[in-house]
């Protein structure tokens, strides 16, 4: 459900940057999406043909470039993808993970004519 | 033509929420969003740290829920203020309804702001309100691999309430295991184990939530 309200504040950063470079229609919306958020990208989809119907940005695509999680172990700075279960670093074992990519969120840049 | 953007989605969230935090530091209150799924004792905890806390400071609550008043009615029997949101379908509390809600409290007679978040795991965790602290209530029915499905919650809170702990001994719910998981996924996590039923754990959850809102 949260796709509606996300894709609400995404379309309106859109429709801002569209009119402000005068376009005339927006073909496409590429967006940075990180993994830990769960956004699914077929419900952006489906609330935009619904939100976009009379704006410039009707029939606009969405595309998804996703982040994926990773970790930083506190010990010994191990840079790793996290895995689902057991947040482990495998390099030293230690467990103090802190999470630095996964949690993005960002309209990166969209296509106009 | 590409146009680059570079936009946070959720800026114009952010932005409210800073808004709010700015009215409640003015009115020098301490806002707690309180997360959890639907059914793991939300309202109970609420109900329990008010009555744990009554005259040591004063409190004000925010309900928030998709639909019914249910809750806030339960609430504004203790005899404090209260306020409903009714998402009407939305699945988390957005800092513009927080800002609605706040303009409709006494600020000056709270010390204590209590924020009930729709019950879910997912959205709540993205969308900042104001809040000077994130507490999620877990329970012991739900099961212990609930940190493994939710992990940006359990990353992104302050404290966890591990509620019903008095079913302990009818469930299968490997505390220590929960505990080691979520520790490994929040290192600076809080953990506390209480009983809404028998009142155990409530006195140290409740003195801690008092000790952090005095140090702000």
């Amino acid at each position: 459900m949260h796709e509606l309200s996300i894709t609400q504040s995404m379309l309106e950063i859109v429709l801002q940057q569209a009119a402000k470079a005068k376009a005339k229609k927006v073909t496409k919306i590429n967006l940075i999406i990180g993994e830990m958020t769960g956004v699914v990208s077929d419900s952006v989809q489906f609330y935009l043909d619904i939100l976009t119907q009379e704006t410039i940005a009707a029939g606009a695509q969405v595309s998804f470039t996703l982040v994926p999680s990773q970790g930083k172990c506190r010990k010994c700075g191990r840079i790793f993808t996290l895995p689902e279960f057991d947040w482990t670093c495998p390099d030293c074992q230690g467990k103090i993970i802190d999470v630095i990519s996964g949690k993005e969120l960002f309209v990166e840049s969209i296509e106009v004519e | 033509m590409e146009i680059k953007v570079l936009k946070n989605i959720l800026g114009a969230n952010d932005q409210i929420a800073a808004k709010n935090r700015e009215l409640m530091a003015k009115h020098e209150v301490f806002a707690v969003n309180v997360m959890a799924s639907p059914g793991a004792g939300k309202t109970s905890v609420l109900l329990q740290t008010i009555r744990a806390l009554k005259g040591k400071t004063r409190i004000g609550v925010i309900e928030g829920d998709i639909a019914s008043s249910i809750d806030a009615e339960t609430v504004a029997k203790e005899g404090i203020p209260v306020v409903q949101i009714n998402t009407g379908g939305e699945c988390h509390l957005e800092s513009f309804q927080i800002q609605n809600a706040l303009n409709n409290l006494p600020l000056p007679d709270i010390d204590l702001l209590l924020i009930e978040n729709v019950g879910n795991l997912v959205c709540p965790a993205e969308f900042s309100i104001g809040e000077d602290l994130k507490v999620m209530i877990a329970s012991v029915p739900e099961g212990d691999d609930k940190p493994y499905k939710y992990p940006l919650m359990f990353n992104t809170v302050d404290a966890i309430v591990l509620n019903k702990i008095d079913l302990l001994p009818y469930v299968k719910f490997n505390v220590e295991g929960f505990t080691k998981t979520v520790k490994n996924i929040n290192p600076k996590v809080e953990l506390f184990k209480v009983s809404c039923t028998t009142g155990e754990g409530i006195q140290p959850w409740a003195k801690w939530l008092l000790a952090r809102m005095k140090s702000k």
